[in-house]
């Protein structure tokens, strides 16, 4: 087991997603949300984290892959980033999984779009394609900076 | 050595040093024996505290230091520019040993032999025609106990020697024969040559070192040194607390159940008490950075040839510590710029028939919640024209551009990025950071800097700084069904207007909603249009109430049109996440009673992003007399009311306690005068159409309306003046043409370009109901 990795694992748009357990603060589960007007739709807003504040980026509208159905809540991921934590809302939570590194393949070239640029590569688990979500790169990038048109000076 | 004896040193000695960068400059102008004595005692303190620790370099460049100040002190030398120069170098060096010996422990390889050298030359160095005169040198009043002694150091607490004599461990004559070695020029202590001498045992001098130390400590017993981490540490759970106190106080506010009620009310005021307690630890006065001026201003002007004299009012203003530490170098750079830009030259100063010293003033004070950081030289000012042609020459605006620009905003193009009007970069300044990172810095806190300048006058930069960063009062608000905070810093005052009046009140200037307050006309900006960019047409076409907040924003005043305005609470702020940094409208975020997140709204920035800040160039609130008037008309703020067929009164609006609507069924008859309850008492009522015998209007006033009461209060007792109508708020000069013509009236005058009558209420009150005045009437308020 010597380079095995551990995984918080999620499900977006029936897609198994994964995050370093390193990197996860905490999971919980739906919180009321303050709307941030004037910034970009995948900013869904504001949670309260017993006290902190924490922006929650919305992973299905980051990946572009449409709403969750009506009715059915987000599921909190907290990942700790350079700058702070940050909420990933996701479908579901999955399990812990330990993968291997021989399993490991960087993105193949046919997978195009959000998630190309914001995975990191691909575990071939024996049931699943696990997908290596880039944390940084999902709660940074000109996606989420306030459009220009609705801040202009 | 344990550590924290060294860590307390280097605290000490960098307080000592700071002290003596502040004493050399004022010793250059007031070279008392007092203040001699004083850098004396401070480098003595240093000197000893080295040499007990063992830093031997350090302590060999304070002892030929303390040598120069004894002579200094003694008279055998005089003040000299290039002596303070030495001493200053001697301070620097002494603080980089500190910094290294913070750094590593030790004092490491340097080679200070060319600094000891220019010491002792000046040491030795025969006293060339002074240009300060020294005072004549009074004598040390000597100790009794060491009756010998001359020009040998007295620290603040009991000597070494006179403990040691005090406790018998040693003869008087022992230590006088010991001090006059050291006054000789032995670099050692007084105990060490004792001991050396046999006349003491180590042991002795030991105890006589502690016996001084808790002599020194009992006089700072009543303060202590606390680490800034844990401070933060503190205020980070005052906020906490703060955010628990809000919701069980919603709690509490919702039961009358007096088990909890009383509880919640006592944790509230001891909270309050708690953070007032709390942020005070935090307060620092603005002295401790201005403190370090005149050296920064004394350097900067020998660099370039000048003379400059400092001024500071205000140095124990308190801000909040990070506060402090986040002005520091912004103020730094202004008082840099100050005196190598702004201040000229000796010849060019006599040239312009000034005095050849330059005066740099700094005033600190508050102001409504504020600090006010002003920061004046009397030196040549800004010139608008080059500030004009260099921002066109670097880009920053077009030709076309700085034509429509006003005086003000040629001059805050010094804040832009990239703009340096210096025509020779000096090693003072000019080193790439500039006007623009001092606004950066100073807009991150919350404040704003503004420059005011006069050719050939001078320069003032103006700094308007918050308090505290943490815990702020603010209005909390609802807008599209979400909650605001809005500082209270910002705001000025609130209107509700309803049914009639918020379609009335609010016009429409070429598509822009304007409100008349009072006069004047003030820009409305909808917040569901800021925050949503929904072009729809303003609410008040169609709402029956319309709450505008009247704020503030960079000397701009516009009104914030919201849906409901909820309460006034404190807020802990809490910064946004990176995400959300790039959004101007937002200053941050809070917690709210209830736990969910609220925006703090960012006035300057929503002022900025609906235009207000730029637009409203003619409109500043300073602008108060109306193009024409004189300045000795006096301007008079006064109610419009409308009695009657022809009746159009004013009244000073001072007199004015409230206005009300009262329905026709509240009222009540007390003997034969119309009375309401109102505020726990019977207030008497003046119709005053009635009493003034103005002819009713034609249309017959509507029985089911209710009455419009103008409340008038002297000494706590109330009297309504009931009026058909309150027509506006004018601010004007008012000047009494008519004399009276009846009584109640005081005569008539032209308001808005309408003959008025002027009310006397007094008058008026006395005629309607003598009662009313137990004492002399007030005044007439014309």
């Amino acid at each position: 087991m010597a380079n095995a990795a551990q995984f918080c694992t999620f499900f977006v748009d029936g897609q198994l997603f994964g995050v370093p357990v390193q990197q996860v603060q905490e999971v919980i589960r739906y919180q009321e949300m303050t709307r941030v007007p004037r910034v970009p739709q995948v900013i869904r807003g504001l949670i309260n984290l017993r006290g902190q504040i924490v922006v929650a980026v919305d992973l299905r509208r980051r990946l572009n892959a449409g709403e969750l159905p009506e009715g059915q809540l987000p599921m909190n991921v907290v990942v700790r980033t350079v700058d702070g934590a940050v909420s990933l809302l996701v479908d579901e939570i999955g399990d812990v999984l330990e993968a291997q590194e021989e399993s490991f393949e960087p993105t193949p070239e046919t997978v195009t779009g959000a998630v190309r640029t914001l995975i990191q590569g691909v575990y071939k688990l024996p049931e699943h394609l696990l997908l290596i979500l880039d944390t940084e790169k999902a709660v940074n990038g000109p996606d989420l900076e306030p459009a220009l048109a609705g801040a202009e000076a | 050595m344990s550590d924290e004896i060294v860590r307390e040193f280097l605290v000490e000695s960098n307080e000592n040093l700071d002290l003596l960068d502040r004493e050399f400059v004022q010793l250059e102008k007031d070279p008392s024996h007092e203040r001699l004595a004083g850098v004396f005692r401070t480098i003595h303190t240093i000197k000893g505290a080295c040499g007990f620790l063992g830093f031997k370099k350090l302590e060999s460049v304070a002892h030929v230091g303390e040598n120069l100040l004894t002579k200094l002190r003694d008279g055998e030398l005089t003040l000299r520019p290039e002596i303070t120069t030495a001493l200053l170098q001697m301070v620097d060096a002494i603080r980089q040993m500190l910094v290294q010996i913070d750094a590593s422990g030790a004092e490491g390889e340097r080679d200070d032999a060319a600094l000891i050298e220019t010491l002792t030359a000046l040491l030795k160095g025969v006293p060339a025609a002074p240009p300060i005169v020294l005072p004549p040198v009074k004598k040390v009043v000597a100790a009794p106990a060491v009756p010998e002694q001359e020009g040998v150091d007295r620290p603040p607490a009991a000597s070494i020697g006179e403990i040691l004599i005090k406790e018998g461990a040693a003869t008087a004559a022992d230590v006088a024969s010991a001090i006059r070695i050291q006054s000789e020029g032995d670099p050692r202590h007084l105990g060490e040559i004792l001991v050396e001498r046999g006349a003491v045992k180590p042991q002795e001098v030991v105890e006589a070192l502690r016996t001084q130390q808790v002599a020194r400590a009992a006089a700072s017993d009543s303060s202590i040194r606390v680490d800034v981490v844990l401070l933060d540490k503190l205020m980070n759970l005052v906020g906490e607390l703060v955010l628990a106190r809000n919701q069980i106080l919603q709690f509490a506010n919702a039961t009358e159940e007096a088990a909890i009620v009383t509880p919640s009310q006592q944790l509230n005021l001891i909270t309050t008490e708690l953070q007032e307690g709390v942020m005070k630890t935090r307060m620092q006065p603005i002295g401790t950075i201005w403190s370090k001026f005149p050296r920064t201003v004394r350097d900067v002007a020998m660099s370039c040839g000048k003379t400059v004299r400092i001024e500071m009012v205000g140095k124990e203003t308190e801000l909040d510590k990070t506060i402090i530490e986040a002005i520091k170098d912004p103020l730094t750079h202004i008082v840099r710029n100050s005196v190598d830009h702004g201040i000229e030259s000796p010849a060019q100063r006599a040239a312009a028939g000034k005095a050849p010293e330059g005066l740099l003033s700094l005033r600190a004070y508050h102001e409504g919640g504020q600090v006010i950081i002003e920061i004046s030289d009397d030196g040549a000012g800004l010139d608008a024209e080059k500030i004009r042609r260099k921002g066109i020459e670097k880009g920053l605006i077009t030709a076309e551009q700085s034509l429509r620009m006003n005086e003000r905003e040629l001059l805050h193009l010094i804040f832009q990025p990239g703009f340096s009007t210096a025509e020779k970069v000096t090693n003072v300044s000019g080193r790439g950071v500039g006007m623009d990172v001092v606004k950066t810095n100073i807009d991150k806190i919350g404040g704003t800097v503004d420059v005011q300048s006069k050719p050939g006058t001078g320069t003032t930069v103006r700094m308007k700084i918050p308090l505290t960063l943490a815990i702020i009062p603010a209005l909390i608000i609802t807008d599209g069904g979400d909650r605001y905070a809005i500082p209270q810093i910002s705001l000025l005052e609130l209107v509700r207007l309803e049914g009639e009046e918020a379609r009335k009140r609010i016009e429409l200037l070429q598509g822009v909603a304007v409100y008349r307050l009072r006069g004047r006309l003030l820009p409305l900006v909808y917040l569901n249009r800021e925050l949503r960019a929904d072009p729809s047409t303003p609410r008040a076409a169609i709402a029956d109430a319309v709450n505008i907040i009247i704020l503030q924003a960079d000397e701009r005043k516009f009104g914030l049109v919201v849906d409901e305005i909820n309460d006034t609470e404190e807020i802990v702020v809490k910064p946004l996440g990176k995400q959300l940094k790039g959004v101007k409208t937002f200053a941050g975020s809070t917690i709210m009673g209830d736990g969910r997140v609220a925006l703090i709204l960012d006035v300057l920035g929503i002022a900025q992003s609906a235009n207000v800040v730029n637009e409203g160039r003619d409109r500043g609130v300073n602008e108060k007399v109306a193009p024409g008037a004189s300045a000795s008309e006096k301007m008079q703020t006064v109610l419009l009311l409308k009695c009657g067929a022809e009746g159009r009164l004013a009244m000073d609006l001072s007199l004015v306690a409230r206005l009300e609507e009262f329905p026709r069924e509240v009222i009540e008859r007390a003997g034969d005068i119309e009375v309401v309850q109102y505020r726990g008492q019977i207030m008497p009522l003046i119709r005053i159409a009635e009493t003034l015998k103005i002819a009713a209007g034609d249309a017959p006033a509507d029985p089911s309306a209710a009455l419009q009461v103008v409340v008038y209060s002297e000494q706590g007792r109330n009297i309504g003046l009931v009026v058909d109508r309150i027509l506006d708020i004018v601010e004007d000069s008012i000047v009494r043409q008519q004399p009276a013509q009846r009584s109640g009236l005081l005569g008539s005058a032209v308001i808005q370009e309408r003959v008025t009558d002027l009310l006397d209420v007094a008058g008026l009150v006395r005629a309607a109901n003598p009662g009313f005045f137990k004492n002399a009437p007030v005044s007439q308020g014309f």
